[in-house]
């Protein structure tokens, strides 16, 4: 039995070329830059986490602390390529079935005790455990460890996962199918360790400042709900000589007016820029205010069953709507923060793939209005016949600004009646689930650099394809892509599919758009999945 | 008095528990639950969830569960979102910021509202009365939910005298403006009916009587007229004060304080029954209890009321 | 918020059903008399007529509809979408490029009749509810009065919350909610007044007559409350419109393209430090200057109706 080993360079400059002490007051050791004395990092959060229990948290705003205060086997650098975290590299055998890692030997929890593989096991096993019932549950499925659809179901313990500690610094983990994008799923925080003495000795409560123990760059210092969350240097970290960033502070602001305001006060490092502001903040600060693309997608989708409109059943009428949506209007006009027009699924953005050309993206709006007309034309719609159907929206004042200008296009242009209602989050995913809408609006950000996590969406066994689009084609090709070597072409089926049937309205691919203090250095702004560490970053000096 | 106090309490029992019962019921009747989410569960493990918090059980078994382990051990239960805490521990941390910030707001709005009311009534149709009076429909008029951003652009981006928002446990710095905010619109009305109560009392016969036997103006309204004038003025004090500490969702939003109001939207929004029984709880036998106060208070302020 | 728990309202309610009770109709020309006498509350009476007229042909002048975007605009709000005569938009637009003029005249609709949908639910449910508790008597009353109170110590500002989240948004809910929670202290009051009236000579006399209970309830009782009634309404209808504010400002009021003045404000005052204060100004002016005008209105009904001022 041969075996490919990949080593994994340490991508980290620092890591490599340095030892020393606190760099406060120094100079940045690689660029040089001078760094300033109070090495804090504030940032705001829109809402209040729910957990920072890696196999619990499902929030953006939780997973950003996760990542700070636990380490996983991988990490992602500045460009969101893999580097080290607590392995230093690993091994695939030849069917690709089993991976073996190493973990470094100087690993350390909080407490001091050595980091091993029996807390990856434990934290894997857990997080797949129907008793603690994560709602992430569904993504360790994804990474095609052996048993993990059966644990879930009740019919086997989670003791039979496939993963395993063949010594203290060597896991083993086996896959049920060779998916060649399992190191990419690893850097997630589901995948991180979890201290089993501290979660048994005190349960639910574990993940609180004065319980918890955890092996990454940061501890948890103070939290207090809806106003704020500190998290301090962790003194056992192995690259702790190399942390810059003391202190990072979450202050939860929910009023993202209030939040700007008081950015431009200097009580915040980093903001989201409300939708439409960010043209007049480019030019009033144009090194604070920030855009980059971020791997997420924007649409909406036909409620395809019987009780969706018997209209949406014509592949003409979803056409023609989905022609008629102006998109630059949407991206430079509503939202103008350099988000990007969506003709395919799968943001553009992605690693390993580039969505393939599309008859409507190399059409003018003029040409797609016309094709739009006639194609409802031809599906027996006209002004004394019109169309008409009810989109709806959760509650927000973004989706209601992007909801109004699309209802108002296909008013203007193709004389569609089209009735707006807002619900909040739960009511809204309790309908969408049931398919009690017609027009819904969806949106999901990738969990992995990888096309899959967008277009399996689509697939008719998808727990999020709440529009029901059944192609078993689609289905044949997506299952095809878990174990091939080269899946662009497999994926340029699939959005050629969508692009044919469109079961959804792509509407625009996100971006980040931040106020970003001057003062932070090396924000990952090529990261397209914001996997942002605080070690990485550093405050240089006024 | 105190057999009556007795009485109310024991009265108000029943109005807690038919209080609880309609929240729960109402709160179950609502789509979507604790557990609802993008991406459903696999249905072994939202069994296991639902088993967890009693879900699965009967609702009126689920009440009665409800009930006891209130009565017997004081406990609401654990949050539905929040893992690691439980309601006593998010009212025992919301509370009392609301508390605090609430009670100065009603101080600052019962102070400066009877001290503007009884100055413009004794400086009858004087500047002041006008000043009082103006600036009492003024305050009345705008809707108190726009305070929250002039006073983050005066004082935070303009001025740079005061931190945008945040608690740090209840320095002043961090108080002033979600009071200001609050106690405004109050300030209004108190003015107002503080004005036209003093106004009636002034022109009532004792008064005259009063001031017919020569008693100088300072006894006359400080004696006299003070008690009389307050009654009004107090029985809409108490729902002020139920407000102040309860509806103070904006201030919360806006100021970021981590108070109480934020935490129960935020329950009702994400379906966190056992946290929003809990607040409701609470609210509901505070009411209660301001309502009983301000009887009270009526009773020492009319010697004709005796229980 | 507060939904006027008013004893002082109960206190005037009093006095003025002793007096109408008295003195039958003549009363109802003197407090006519008195209210057109009161200068305030006319100049407000003038007023709001004259935003009831705007509101009414002001959509003939409009050059955009309500929900029309102005697609030239949209993009630079700021810079281009200010109110000007020359673009049509006589109150500039708001964030998205829509006509404020014809937004503000549409929110204004909406509040002015939640205020007046709401009170007059308030009015009716509160009305025939105590008039019933009242003088049917006994331990019905009893029981009756018991559920007002219970109600009356919920949080009303939660129990909005709690109907709007549970039962999706719409026009008819939000009349149903605002009414839900107001009609409380009208049933109080009114059961008072009912209590105080039935042992009344004229109504011993009707019953003497052989008039049904029924009739003497609503033929009788009704019409002698309707001061006391109408006074009340008056000061529910700024409370109303309010509280309708306050729900928008959560997102929980009524779904777009519809609007309210206190969801054009809550959106206004998100935007005003970014050069659009035209947002916020707009709707802001009709709704203080309706606020204001029914207050005095209010005053100026219960000055009249109140004989003890005369």
């Amino acid at each position: 039995m041969t075996k490919t080993t990949r080593h994994l360079l340490a991508g980290l400059l620092t890591s490599t070329m340095l030892t020393g002490a606190a760099f406060a007051a120094g100079t940045h050791p690689v660029t040089g830059e001078a760094l300033a004395e109070d090495q804090t990092f504030t940032y705001r959060v829109l809402d209040e986490h729910s957990s920072v229990d890696p196999q619990v948290v499902e929030d953006v705003s939780g997973s950003e602390i996760v990542r700070d205060l636990f380490e996983g086997l991988l990490s992602q650098d500045e460009e969101g390529n893999l580097v080290p975290g607590v392995a230093t590299g690993y091994t695939v055998s030849d069917d690709k079935m089993t991976y073996t890692f190493t973990l470094r030997d100087n690993a350390k929890w909080s407490n001091g005790e050595p980091v091993t593989a029996q807390d990856f096991v434990f934290a894997w096993q857990r997080a797949v455990d129907p008793e603690l019932g994560s709602p992430y549950a569904w993504y360790m499925e994804l990474t095609s460890v052996v048993n993990v659809a059966e644990i879930l179901a009740g019919d086997k313990a989670p003791s039979e996962l496939g993963v395993k500690a063949i010594d203290d610094l060597t896991l083993e983990v086996s896959l049920s199918t060779p998916l060649p994008y399992f190191p990419q799923m690893v850097t997630h925080a589901t995948t991180f360790p979890a201290p089993q003495a501290v979660i048994e000795a005190h349960g639910d409560q574990w993940t609180r400042p004065e319980n918890i123990v955890s092996n990454g760059a940061y501890v948890l210092t103070e939290h207090k709900p809806q106003e704020r969350s500190v998290r301090e240097r962790n003194a056992m970290y192995w690259d702790n000589d190399n942390t810059i960033i003391d202190k990072v502070v979450a202050l939860v602001i929910n009023d993202e007016n209030v939040a700007l305001t008081r950015y431009l006060a200097g009580e915040l490092d980093r903001t989201e820029i409300p939708a439409g502001q960010f043209p007049r903040l480019q030019k009033e600060y144009p090194a604070e205010a920030i855009s980059f693309p971020r791997l997420c997608n924007y649409y909406y989708t036909f409620n395809l069953t019987e009780d969706g409109p018997e209209a949406f059943q014509d592949v003409n009428v979803r056409r023609a709507l989905s022609l008629a949506v102006d998109r630059s209007i949407i991206t430079e006009k509503v939202l103008a923060g350099g988000q990007t027009e969506a003709f395919s699924f799968a943001p553009v953005s992605i690693a390993n793939f580039t969505p393939p050309a599309s008859e409507m993206a190399d059409m003018s709006q003029k040409e797609r209005d016309d094709l739009a007309k006639q194609l409802l034309a031809e599906a027996g719609y006209d002004s004394s016949n019109p169309l008409s159907f009810k989109m709806v929206y959760n509650t927000s004042e973004a989706h209601q600004k992007v909801a109004v200008a699309m209802s108002q296009m296909w008013k203007q242009k193709l004389g569609v009646q089209v009735e707006m209602a807002n619900m909040e989050w739960k009511v809204f995913l309790e309908e969408r689930g049931n398919q009690n809408f017609e027009l819904a609006r969806g949106a999901w950000c990738g969990d992995y650099n990888e096309a899959s996590t967008f277009l399996d969406l689509l697939q008719s066994s998808s727990g999020y394809n709440d529009g029901k689009f059944a192609s078993e084609r689609l289905d044949e090709l997506m299952a095809s892509a878990r174990t091939s070597d080269d899946t662009q072409p497999i994926y340029a089926e699939v959005e050629g599919i969508i692009a044919t049937e469109v079961p959804v309205i792509p509407i625009y691919h996100y971006a980040g758009v931040y106020m970003m203090d001057s003062d932070v250095g090396n924000w990952p702004v090529n990261n397209v999945e914001q996997n942002w560490y605080s070690k990485n970053l550093y405050k240089i000096a006024k | 008095m105190l057999a009556y106090t007795l009485r109310r309490l024991g009265g108000a029992i029943p109005t807690i528990l038919l209080l609880i019962i309609a929240s729960f019921f109402l709160m179950h009747m609502a789509p979507g639950g604790p557990f609802t989410s993008e991406r459903p569960l696999p249905p072994q493990v939202l069994a296991n969830i639902e088993a967890r918090y009693g879900l699965d059980q009967p609702l009126w078994k689920q009440l009665w569960d409800y009930l006891t382990n209130i009565l017997l051990h004081f406990d609401f239960g654990p949050s539905f979102k929040f893992k690691d805490r439980d309601v006593n521990d998010i009212i025992a941390q919301g509370f009392p910021i609301s508390l605090t910030y609430g009670f100065l707001s009603f101080l600052v709005c019962t102070i400066v509202g009877v001290s503007l009311g009884v100055a413009a009534a004794i400086k009858h149709n004087s500047w002041l009365d006008y000043f009082a009076v103006s600036l009492g429909i003024a305050a009345q008029a705008l809707p108190n939910f726009i305070m929250g951003p002039i006073l983050i652009l005066t004082f935070t981006l303009w001025l740079g005298w005061l931190p945008g928002g945040g608690w740090n446990g209840g320095q002043w710095q961090y108080l002033i403006m979600p009071v200001i905010a609050l106690s405004t619109s109050y300030i209004g009305s108190i003015t107002r009916i503080t004005r036209s109560s003093m106004l009636e009392t002034l022109n009532s016969n004792f008064i005259r009587t009063a001031k017919a036997k020569g008693l100088s103006t300072r006894t006359v309204i400080w004696r006299h007229a003070m008690k009389p004038m307050l009654m009004p003025v107090v029985s809409y004090l108490g729902p002020v004060f139920v407000y102040v500490l309860t509806g103070s969702v904006f201030v919360d939003l806006y100021f970021s304080t981590g108070g109480l109001g934020q935490a129960y939207v935020g329950s009702a929004l994400s379906r966190d029954y056992a946290v929003l029984l809990g607040v409701t709880i609470l609210y509901g036998m505070l009411t209660v209890l301001v309502n009983l106060a301000t009887d009270l208070a009526y009773a020492w302020l009319d010697p004709k009321i005796r229980y | 918020m507060n939904f006027a728990k008013s004893d002082k309202a109960a206190q005037i309610a009093a006095d003025f059903t002793d007096a109408t009770a008295v003195q039958g109709r003549s009363l109802w020309r003197d407090a006519r008399d008195r209210f057109v006498k009161n200068r305030a509350a006319m100049w407000s009476l003038a007023i709001l007529s004259l935003i009831a007229v705007f509101v009414i042909i002001g959509p003939l002048f409009a050059v955009w509809d309500n929900e029309e975007i102005d697609w030239d605009v949209m993009g630079d709000v700021a810079g281009m979408g200010f109110p000007s005569l020359a673009s049509g938009h006589f109150f500039g637009v708001d964030d998205l490029g829509r006509d404020l003029y014809s937004r503000v005249i549409q929110a204004t609709r909406t509040s002015l009749l939640v205020g007046l949908i709401g009170a007059s639910m308030a009015l009716v449910v509160g009305t025939v509810y105590g008039i019933v508790a009242g003088f049917v008597g006994g331990r019905t009353d009893a029981s009756m009065m018991r559920i007002v109170d219970i109600l009356l110590a919920i949080p009303m500002t939660l129990v909005l919350i709690l109907l709007l989240v549970i039962a999706g948004r719409s026009f008819t809910m939000l009349f149903v909610a605002l009414g839900a929670v107001s009609w409380l202290t009208m049933a109080r009051i009114v059961r008072g007044q009912t209590l105080t009236l039935k042992n009344r000579e004229f109504i011993e006399a009707a019953r003497a007559g052989g008039v049904s209970e029924m009739t003497i309830m609503f033929r009788h009782i009704m019409p002698n409350l309707l001061g006391v009634v109408i006074v009340y309404a008056s000061l529910l209808v700024p409370e109303m419109i309010l509280a309708e504010s306050f729900i928008s400002f959560l997102g929980l009021g009524i779904s777009e393209p519809h609007t309210s003045l206190g969801r054009l404000i809550a959106e206004g005052a998100g935007t005003m430090a970014y050069g659009t204060i035209w947002q916020l100004a707009f709707p802001l002016f009709f709704y203080v200057t309706i606020i204001i005008t029914m207050f005095f209105i209010g005053d100026g009904l219960r000055d009249a109706l109140d004989p003890k001022d005369r």
